[in-house]
């Protein structure tokens, strides 16, 4: 599965255009975690917990779009964006969505 | 009494720690991104110099991100700046920061490629519970890396 976040893969003809795929997922550290980020909040820095937990569902949601797109007999996913909202305190939305479609 | 101390002894916390760390980060983005200069990254859709580049072999999908949180100084005196307007030096730095430590972890993520295009960045606000203020930001670099033959 291709994917990238231009609107054609270079070196690649788009033959078929299956539709918009996306992805998303809201997760929460457990409260641990959440309270090493915030004894790190006074301190400044990089708070490694959530680094790793975005990156995660990331994935995640990077994985459901293309099990939709593969469903859908696409090969490829172009013009990928990505999107990140707050839900509740704690807790945070990844969204990602693209085009399917099928290259040669 | 008590209440002040606390502050106080935060404040001086955040201040020593903060500073520190923040040069620290600084040091090594630097460093980093003096590494990495011959990765051509750009956000334009299309390839540079095609002609040169040959025939592309691969191109994927690559990102980095980071939560880069303030430190109770920074927030304080942010706070307090606030009341006059003006600014905010002290976030200023922290969103420079996270960004380049963003595009640094895309592109170390792909460092064979050829070319990096269509990069993007995202900024988001992580909330931090009840106090309605940004405590953390959070940073998506995204791009396409080309890999030639």
């Amino acid at each position: 599965m291709f994917i990238t976040n231009t609107e054609e893969i270079a070196g690649k003809k788009i033959s078929v255009c299956h539709g918009v795929v996306s992805g998303s997922t809201v997760r929460a550290k457990h409260a641990g975690r959440d309270i090493m980020a915030g004894l790190k909040n006074i301190m400044g820095g990089e708070l490694t917990a959530y680094t790793e937990l975005l990156t995660e569902s990331r994935d995640q949601a990077i994985q459901r779009m293309e099990d939709q797109a593969q469903q859908m007999g696409a090969n490829a996913i172009v013009n990928v964006r990505f999107s990140t909202s707050s839900v509740t305190a704690g807790a945070s939305e990844i969204y990602v969505y693209g085009t399917a479609v099928t290259v040669e | 009494m008590v209440e002040l101390l606390i502050f106080l002894v935060l404040i001086s916390v955040g201040y020593f720690f903060g500073q520190r760390s923040e040069a620290k980060h600084f040091r090594s983005i630097r460093a980093r991104e003096l590494e990495l200069m011959g990765l051509i990254t750009h956000n334009g859709k299309h390839p540079l110099g095609v002609d040169q580049l040959g025939t592309v072999t691969e191109s994927r999908l690559v990102y980095g991100s980071v939560v880069i949180s303030v430190d109770y100084f920074k927030g304080v005196v942010a706070g307090l700046r606030m009341l006059v307007g003006g600014n905010l030096g002290t976030y200023e730095t922290l969103v420079d920061r996270a960004r380049r430590e963003a595009v640094l972890r895309l592109k170390e993520s792909c460092t064979d490629a050829a070319q990096i295009i269509n990069l993007r960045i995202e900024t988001s606000a992580i909330s931090k519970g009840n106090q309605n203020q940004v405590g953390s930001v959070e940073v998506l670099a995204y791009a396409t890396a080309i890999y030639t033959q």
